[in-house]
């Protein structure tokens, strides 16, 4: 166990491509960790998804042994955190395991809304700021002006912020050497009872269930009985151990160390994020603050493509559950997409993340509905039902009033670009709060109805700013809306998959834009079929798709006819592909395409 | 029996055509062809030749004395019967029509001459290398020399308008003979055409315009006595190429020489043939064995009832249900059948009989693909006399 004062746990608070996975990888060789042969880029990102897309998302940790000039050997925790908005919580419990993080900015890019988001959290935890100017390289490197914007953005002393770049190494000794000079560490006493913080939890196929803690007080060892508090389960201790990144098996952890343990635990759902664990016997009383459940905010259907595939669908979403207990999943059933489920999310990474890996880890073919989001519906008979699923809209008459979620939303966007993203913010109804300037660009502050949101809110606004503008929300709420269901129609049947509820202002535009996408998207059938969206009974917008004219092949003769089959069994497979609904065939990508409108 | 050399490429043609610009060994050819002719004479014993068609490439750069070799060996090996149709395809240039007397003589009673278009400017345009003049006068050799002929056309073309069309067809019309062959241009993957339309450097007529060319040619063959007794093709009653409509009836054939396909019936079961593409790896590789056949595989009746139906739909007559049904014991689905009957896309004729009507001839393919997804095991009641 090592002493208390020469522990440093820290984080490392950065946005997307600001460098935090190279900065941690060079920190790591430092402290020779890992040889150059198992160095591979960016350590600590180990799923595919995580590496390809530069984001993490679990938090994972890892243990350095520094050794400072002064000749003492320091114990580096370095938790590498989410980075995304969807995972605010977890980072929110990774901060709270630390006494310091390590804000990267681009020294060319400056801050961005999601590293506000981050710092102020940070902040929040009472945690100690050491900001890094990374790339500083580059020549559209502008330390002074990105120092200037963190003290007026965050608030903090920028003077002492280390230029580094952590691509070439150069001046990555510094951070280590900050980090023991100028982080605090931990504070903890080994005598009274365990209260350790459940940082993050993930299934291993060797070892199980495999928990992150920070102890805070006492100690965690081999064969002890510890009990999580939010539930009172109690389990027994099997192995305590570190990540360097490597695993390394230890006896004990103590006071204000970072590790791992397995207690025989099945599910990563007995194990939630923000819990606090104790010793059965000799129980802390008081646990750590901030624990709270998990909670979905925005829900979709994914069906898969080929029905056949429903039994491996729910095979591979249990197993993906395994390990991340905040994505749920029920069996639902559409008259359009047959079997499926209906899943909550974080958000929208989070949900176009799980989809990956069940396409990918799982090879699954899968169709996604649009996304939504949970409607609190007042009936008229006092009660109120919570809606995830537009299909399960009750009839108009019965409804009193819908209330929706809103959230706030901070966007930093270059001036040039701030009349097309003001623009975009007033097109999804949101209403502007704040109007603020950080060097030349623009800080909005804005409440949006998260329906807009969810709704390829993020894709229009890259497209708008050209990629420059970030963005960052948390739930403020819910308030009623003019809400209506709209159904789409295809051959004058419903489709109940590309139903939607939207703000009634909304509804038309909404309904044009989808009618003229699933235009583009059905083939032309051997008859005509009209498209239309309505609400209610009131169509408010048609197109036709008309009924197809020539498709012969000119020329078929004895030589051809191989080919011509081998044709024909494409076209099946081709057909098995699309969903029939009625006597119309429609391709997958007609529901997803109902994600991605532009309406412009 | 397929001649796979052309005198050049043209930039539409995705057929099994070489160019071979050091000449050809036309006798080792022609040994080539006469051995794997031999191993289908065996192949296919008991059998009567009803028709034969020397396709290609061009089949009319061979020399008449080969033609009539192969003829000669055809009828050393099979029985053939009286007036059976052999028919050859004919370049209309005035080379090739100085040597019809000659193929004439070696048993030919058939041509079928690739026009393609009657103006110069458009040959040019399709690679063509004779003049429409040649054209006329190989189309009046034909039909002084031959007891029938066709030629081919090919239209909706690039920027070519309905009303050229219906000039040029008019034209074709008062010098066909019984038979026609009018094909829509193609845009096959891999030709030079195809680069140039995936560069939109080449427009073709597409949709509704492709379907208002069609329309015209129907209505204007059927005024001149010629109907379509298949997508492309025309002809005056009892006049249609019997060679094709063995393809299209799905009938047995043996496909002889380099990228030649044939079906025929073994044991039962119907089997699928096709031989090496490459002229020169084909001949070495008959010569070193007894053919060039690089496969001869068993169909499943899935497939066969696939083939059967995709290919008998071309046809105006359409396919015996009767017939499919007791080879391969699959019927298309009655409430597919009559979907498409409500569409007026196809007809019954006839108690087991089904036909694409005219406005379902031109959306063939989704027919086909609708009519082939729906195949259930037919019914023990069905007809199964047809």
């Amino acid at each position: 166990m090592t002493d208390i004062n020469l522990i440093r746990n820290f984080s490392i608070i950065a946005h997307i491509d600001h460098g935090k996975s190279t900065l941690s990888d060079r920190l790591i060789q430092l402290c020779g960790n890992v040889s150059d042969r198992e160095m591979k880029e960016q350590i600590l990102d180990s799923m595919d998804i995580e590496r390809e897309r530069g984001i993490t998302i679990k938090a994972q940790t890892v243990r350095l042994d520094y050794r400072h000039a002064n000749g003492k050997t320091y114990q580096l925790n370095l938790m590498d955190t989410p980075g995304h908005v969807d995972f605010a919580y977890e980072v929110s419990r990774s901060l709270a395991a630390c006494e310091g993080a390590v804000l990267v900015v681009d020294a060319s890019q400056g801050v961005e809304a999601q590293t506000l988001a981050n710092v102020y959290q940070a902040v929040d935890n009472n945690l100690e700021i050491l900001p890094v100017l990374n790339k500083v390289d580059l020549p559209s490197a502008d330390s002074d002006r990105v120092k200037q914007q963190i003290e007026d953005v965050i608030g903090i002393d920028a003077s002492h912020a280390i230029p580094i770049s952590a691509k070439t190494g150069q001046n990555v000794a510094a951070v280590l050497e900050a980090i023991v000079e100028r982080l605090p560490p931990p504070k903890g006493n080994r005598n009274a009872p365990l209260k350790a913080l459940l940082i993050d939890s993930w299934y291993d196929a060797y070892l199980g269930v495999v928990v992150l803690v920070r102890i805070f007080d006492g100690s965690l060892k081999k064969g002890q009985k510890i009990k999580l508090m939010s539930s009172g389960a109690t389990h027994q201790i099997e192995r305590v151990g570190i990540f360097r990144p490597k695993q390394e098996m230890l006896a004990e952890l103590g006071p204000g160390e970072v590790g791992f343990f397995t207690a025989a635990i099945k599910q990563v759902a007995d194990t939630r994020v923000g819990d606090t664990v104790t010793d059965d016997k000799n129980s802390t009383v008081t646990p750590l603050p901030g624990f709270k459940p998990a909670q979905p905010v925005v829900f979709c259907g994914l069906f898969p493509a080929d029905a056949a595939q429903f039994e491996d669908l729910r095979e591979a979403m249990a197993r993906l559950r395994l390990n991340d207990a905040s994505f749920s999943y029920e069996t639902e059933s559409s008259a359009a997409l047959g079997f499926g489920f209906r899943c909550g999310f974080l958000g929208l990474l989070h949900l176009e993340i799980i989809t990956e890996r069940l396409e990918r880890e799982f090879n699954l073919d899968l169709i996604t509905t649009a996304p939504s989001v949970i409607y609190h519906i007042h009936l008229t008979d006092g009660s109120k039902v919570e809606l995830h699923n537009p299909a399960d809209m009750p009839d108009a008459g019965r409804i009193e009033r819908i209330e929706e979620p809103w959230i706030e939303a901070t966007i930093l966007v270059p001036d040039e670009h701030l009349g097309g993203v003001l623009k975009l913010c007033q097109d999804r109804r949101g209403r502007q709060k704040n109007l603020t300037y950080v060097g030349t660009r623009a800080m909005l502050i804005y409440e949006l109805p998260l329906n807009e949101v969810v709704f390829d809110f993020y894709d229009r606004l890259k497209s708008i700013s050209r990629g420059y503008a970030s963005f960052d929300y948390h739930i403020k709420g819910y308030e009623a809306g003019d809400l209506v269901k709209m159904s789409i129609l295809v051959n004058a049947e419903p489709v109940d998959a590309l139903s939607m509820i939207v703000h009634r202002t909304r509804a038309e535009s909404r309904g044009r834009a989808m009618c003229e996408k699933l235009k583009e998207l059905i083939p032309p059938h051997l008859f005509q079929i009209p498209i239309q969206a309505a609400l209610g009974a009131r169509i408010i917008a048609r197109e036709t798709i008309r009924a197809l004219r020539k498709d012969v092949i000119a020329k078929c003769y004895g030589g051809d006819i191989s080919r011509k089959r081998k044709l024909l069994d494409k076209q099946k497979a081709g057909k098995k592909k699309m969903r029939q609904f009625g006597k119309v065939d429609i391709p997958q990508e007609a529901f997803i395409a109902a994600l991605k409108m532009d309406e412009n | 029996m397929h001649w796979p050399f052309c005198a050049s490429k043209c930039p539409y043609c995705d057929f099994n055509s070489h160019v071979r610009a050091g000449g050809i060994d036309e006798a080792r050819f022609l040994n080539a062809l006469l051995r794997e002719l031999e191993h289908w004479a065996a192949l296919t014993r008991g059998r009567t030749v009803r028709s034969v068609f020397f396709g290609g490439g061009t089949p009319s750069l061979m020399r008449a004395d080969t033609v009539d070799a192969m003829l000669d060996a055809v009828s050393r090996h099979w029985p053939v019967e009286a007036g059976a149709e052999i028919t050859l395809e004919a370049n209309p240039s005035s080379v090739e029509a100085g040597r019809f007397r000659d193929y004439r003589a070696a048993g030919i009673n058939r041509v079928s001459l690739g026009v393609q278009s009657l103006d110069d400017a458009q040959l040019r345009a399709l690679g063509r290398l004779h003049t429409a003049q040649e054209a006329r006068a190989a189309i009046k050799v034909a039909r002084r020399t031959f007891d029938r002929f066709s030629f081919d056309l090919i239209y909706a073309r690039p920027g070519q308008t309905l009303e050229a069309w219906r000039a040029e067809l008019g034209e074709a019309l008062a010098l066909s003979g019984e038979h026609l062959s009018l094909y829509q241009l193609t845009i096959e993957e891999g030709t030079p055409f195809a680069q140039l339309h995936a560069r939109g450097k080449l427009i073709v007529p597409d949709g509704e315009a492709a379907g208002c060319f069609y329309d015209l040619t129907q209505d204007m063959t059927d005024r001149a006595g010629l109907p379509a007794y298949e997508i492309s093709n025309h002809a005056a009653p009892g006049e249609e190429s019997r060679h094709n409509l063995t393809y299209w009836r799905y009938g047995e054939y043996a496909g002889v020489g380099p990228g030649a396909h044939g079906r025929f019936m073994a044991g039962g079961n119907r089997r699928a043939t096709s031989t090496e593409r490459n002229p020169e790896r084909w001949a070495a590789l008959v010569e070193t064995g007894v053919h060039g056949m690089i496969e001869d595989v068993p169909l499943t009746r899935a497939e066969e009832a696939d083939e059967a139906l995709l290919m008998g739909l071309r046809l105006t007559e359409g396919i015996d249900l009767g017939r499919l049904a007791a080879r391969t014991d699959l019927a298309p689905a009655d409430h597919t059948i009559n979907e498409l009957i409500g569409l007026r896309l196809v007809q019954r004729s006839g108690p087991t009989r089904l036909s694409a009507t005219r406005t379902g001839r031109m959306v063939l393919n989704a027919i086909v693909l609708q009519l082939a997804q729906s195949f259930v095991p037919a019914k023990t009641t069905q007809d199964t006399t047809g």
